[in-house]
């Protein structure tokens, strides 16, 4: 059986067998969801729910220009960051990909360039850290147009909130949806997923009539 | 500077230090690809990354997908993946999206995620 460990093979061959991993033949096109939230929301949490391969991760290298360098010494700074992944074949002929990606301005980097084409971004939240959503949310107002879902993830020792309440705290527009669930569990991970894309489809068709 | 004589199809990863960029733009992360089955094989100079792409992309797999297999970073496969596009020995599967996924494209995907 294949195996998704992250230990390297010490011949840095290709561990897993990529057979059983590729896409059914009648794919023929590919769409992508951001899943941001801080450290810990539980992003990989809902991707690995999701998906049908197992999590895969790689390490993405990114200009730190942003966590206090001077540019104008000259001096590139470069961090590694995980980037987490799953995949969904929906409807046989769509490869659907959910990148997890930190929300924190100081990613912006990365994920700069994952947002270009993306469906929207699912935004994870927790109730006991909702402070921690603000950056997040800030950034993709301010760097993209993606349609935005909030999703609090419901960890079993926290508070329950009323999703009215997380929208006031969170300052969203009225029309950005709020939805809850326990992202352990496949089949509200889904819905999560689901209300982002009928928000975008609610978008793009207002877009396409204005 | 060897780069710039460009005879041959592929350039090892060691040529591929110096660029940051692939030679098209068109591959994201979730860009589908797959190794053409034409039977050709790479030139004897290719390096390990390039054959154990193509290797890993026998069937379909998005460039993130690659990555992650390779262990290597995205935008490094990227340039790798140009490069065999380039030389016609990777196909690119999913059609270029230039812009944001359609109506007609949404609805599908909701309605197939309905029914998953």
């Amino acid at each position: 059986m294949v195996s998704a460990g992250p230990e390297p093979a010490p011949d840095d061959s290709v561990l897993l067998d990529p057979a059983s991993l590729h896409l059914a033949p009648t794919v023929e096109r590919s769409v992508k969801v951001l899943v941001v939230g801080a450290y810990g929301v539980g992003k990989t949490t809902l991707i690995g729910a999701v998906s049908e391969i197992p999590v895969l991760s790689t390490e993405e290298t990114i200009t730190a220009a942003s966590i206090g360098v001077d540019p104008r010494l000259g001096e590139k700074t470069t961090t590694t960051v995980a980037m987490d992944f799953g995949r969904v074949t929906v409807g046989g002929t769509t490869a659907l990909y959910l990148f997890g990606t930190p929300g924190q301005k100081r990613f912006w980097d990365l994920w700069a360039g994952l947002a270009e084409g993306a469906v929207g971004a699912l935004v994870v939240v927790d109730t006991r850290r909702l402070e921690e959503s603000f950056e997040v949310l800030d950034q993709l107002e301010e760097h993209t147009a993606l349609p935005v879902t909030v999703v609090v993830n419901e960890f079993p020792d926290a508070p329950r909130h009323a999703t009215d309440a997380v929208r006031a705290a969170l300052d969203l527009p009225p029309d950005t949806p709020v939805v809850a669930g326990d992202l352990r569990e496949r089949r509200q991970a889904v819905e999560a997923l689901q209300a982002l894309v009928a928000h975008a489809v609610r978008l793009a068709r207002a877009g396409r009539a204005a | 500077m060897t780069d710039g004589y460009r005879d041959h199809p592929v350039r090892s990863y060691v040529l591929t230090g110096g660029r940051a960029h692939p030679s098209r733009n068109t591959l994201r992360p979730e860009t589908l690809l797959s190794a053409v089955d034409d039977g050709r094989e790479l030139p004897v100079g290719a390096g390990r990354h390039e054959r154990a792409l193509l290797e890993t992309c026998r069937g379909t797999l998005a460039l993130a997908e690659l990555a992650a297999y390779l262990r290597l970073p995205t935008s490094l496969v990227a340039v790798l993946a140009s490069d065999l596009v380039d030389a016609g020995y990777l196909a690119i599967r999913s059609p270029q999206a230039y812009d944001l996924p359609g109506v007609d494209l949404l609805e599908e995907v909701l309605d197939g995620l309905r029914r998953s």
